[in-house]
């Protein structure tokens, strides 16, 4: 089995987000960028799959600061192979980012076939699009969103792929193979590697570079960013400001007053 | 159909969803301003009397086939770009919800036209399409246009949980229906096998009457006894958020939002969690919220009542300490 896995990176939200002075974007040199969560999900149910029916996990990345820590990463918890799609230029949109997936996965040796396409489910920054179904309809493969956990039958034709639906509901598919998959969450939490292993496979192990190809101007599918800020609330929180003990106190009155303490 | 503005009705397990009485209401708007026809689309397999829920429309457009009983993402995407290939719309509003995410990427892919996501509200002014858009977890607002090198051109719009209110479109009526046949191919068909139903959990959180939730600013699962306590001075449960589930942290039958519970508590106490839409979808009618977190620009203090700027692991210890002090200084009945 032939699992691939598309990787991008995105804004940490934990951090606080600065805009651009043009106001049309976010400030780069303000930002951490990680790996988007569920991609993170999407590599590590390619590795419990590895682990369960054997085969090979390749892992595309798109570059972008902190990118080969990520990669690095990804071969220490166990991927085969570590590609690093290079030579665009900052700022791609998402239907972009799956053009330029399409493309290296069609062109370089030894991406297909695969049996599998895994990629998150979608990225914080998905504006005009999603990763996974822009990929599965230029490779007209089927394509299912929001997956939590996925077996593949012993023919390795099939695979049962557990989609998550409102309050709480799963439902169990039955996918054709090959498939993309957009993964929601992994059926156990991403595995934790120790910084030994990693420093391990970035002194061992080797990342590939594959060059982006010029995609086809879709300049009139374009949308454009006018102005981006900071989500202000309409409403606001009366905020209880001091020190911690003392604002602790002062909720707990509040509380008791509302008779829930 | 022909510059009309559209609604992607979603149908699941036979309702019409929550969103897609938010996306009409969303839909007459726009519609009413531009002075265009509202349609709905509907599609599914022996559900045409759901067209009736649909009233808030001028019309529906029902999509009868057996492939469409669930709400496949290709699979509604092919019958969508039927459904368009004589009359284009100017805008077809897609929940963009566990249901039917995706469809919108592949009707706009298929069609050749923009999609923008994480709409919460829309303005048409003459060949110009405005969106309004909540990115980055709810913590940035983005005014987006649609491309349009000349003459306007329809755009798919994924539309964000909460952009209007469920109540203002919802009408019950009979509303002129056009039967649409679609030819399906089955040959790369999903299939449902079967619905699992969600387990039981030690607690039913939709009855508790204050649930103190975690999110991912609680750091560590070594935290949560902090949270315990906290939970347990109040006399109530623990919850969280997705980040917290989808690590393990806590089980899936605690999970508060969009795919997990929605509760109405009279207390519910959010730490370290930002408010990304799909949480507080679940949570927005407690009686009263209250938020720690450290960021102040958190969007989750848009719906709580009262807020705390700070660190969660030193406010939690703090505020249990607080609670069990006054509750040892009352007067025992």
């Amino acid at each position: 089995m032939h699992i691939l896995v598309l990787l991008k990176m995105v804004p940490d939200v934990v951090e606080d987000l600065e805009i651009a002075s043009d106001g049309k974007g976010l400030d780069l040199d303000y930002l951490r960028m990680i790996l988007s969560e569920s991609d993170d999900h999407a590599l590590e149910q390619a590795l419990l799959l590895k682990e369960r029916h054997g085969g090979k996990v390749t892992v595309l990345a798109l570059d972008a600061p902190e990118v080969d820590d990520a990669l690095f990463t990804a071969a220490a918890k166990g991927a085969d192979r570590v590609v690093k799609v290079v030579g665009m230029d900052a700022g791609f949109t998402t239907r972009q980012a799956a053009g330029f997936f399409s493309q290296v996965i069609a062109d370089q040796a030894g991406l297909l076939p695969a049996d599998l396409i895994l990629t998150g489910v979608q990225a914080i920054d998905d504006l005009d699009g999603l990763v996974a179904p822009l990929v599965a309809d230029e490779f007209r493969m089927p394509y299912l969103g929001i997956i939590t956990g996925i077996m593949v039958d012993a023919s390795g034709k099939t695979a049962r792929a557990i989609k998550e639906f409102p309050s709480g509901v799963r439902g169990e598919f039955e996918v054709k193979l090959p498939a993309v998959l957009g993964v929601q969450a992994a059926e156990k939490p991403p595995r934790y590697v120790p910084v030994a292993k990693v420093r391990a496979a970035m002194k061992s192990g080797k990342i590939e570079s594959a060059e982006v190809p010029t995609l086809v101007d879709g300049g009139w599918l374009a949308v454009n960013i006018m102005e981006m800020k900071r989500n202000e609330p309409a409403s606001q929180a009366e905020m209880l400001e001091g020190p911690t003990e003392q604002v602790c106190n002062t909720l707990c009155g509040i509380l008791a007053g509302r008779g829930l303490v | 159909m022909t510059g009309s503005i559209c609604v992607l009705a979603e149908q699941w397990r036979g309702r019409i969803s929550e969103v897609t009485y938010e996306a009409l209401a969303l839909g007459r708007e726009v519609a009413d301003r531009g002075g265009v026809q509202l349609t709905a689309i509907l599609t599914g397999c022996n559900c045409r009397e759901m067209t009736r829920m649909l009233g808030a429309a001028d019309s529906v457009v029902y999509v009868d086939h057996a492939l469409l009983a669930e709400m496949v993402p290709q699979t509604c995407a092919d019958a969508l770009v039927q459904v368009f290939a004589g009359a284009r719309p100017r805008v077809l509003l897609v929940p963009l919800t566990n249901i039917s995410l995706g469809i919108g990427t592949l009707v706009g892919i298929r069609m050749g036209v923009p999609v923008i996501n994480f709409c919460k509200d829309v303005t048409i002014s003459g060949d110009r399409l405005e969106a309004h858009c909540v990115m980055y977890g709810g913590k940035i607002e983005a005014t987006v246009e649609a491309g349009a090198p000349s003459g306007p051109q329809p755009a798919v719009l994924g539309l964000w949980p909460g952009a209007r209110t469920a109540d203002k479109g919802r009408a019950e009526r009979d509303v002129p229906v056009t039967d649409m046949p679609v030819v399906l191919d089955d040959a790369r068909a999903i299939r449902l096998c079967r619905y699992i139903e969600p387990e039981a959990g030690d607690v039913d959180l939709t009855k508790e009457e204050a649930l103190v939730a975690v999110g991912r600013g609680v750091q560590d699962r070594g935290n949560l006894p902090l949270v315990e306590e906290l939970a347990k001075a109040l006399g109530g449960a623990v919850c969280g958020s997705r980040p917290v589930i989808d690590q393990g942290w806590l089980p899936l039958s605690r999970q508060i939002g969009k795919s997990g519970l929605t509760v109405k508590p009279k207390l519910y106490v959010a730490l370290g969690i930002s408010g990304a839409p799909e949480h507080v979808e679940g949570m927005k009618d407690a009686g009263l919220i209250v938020a720690v977190n450290s960021d102040a620009h958190a969007p989750i203090f848009s719906v709580a009542h009262y807020g705390i700027v700070g660190d969660v692991l030193e406010t939690l210890p703090a505020l249990t300490a607080a609670i069990e002090a006054r509750k040892a200084a009352a007067p025992h009945a």
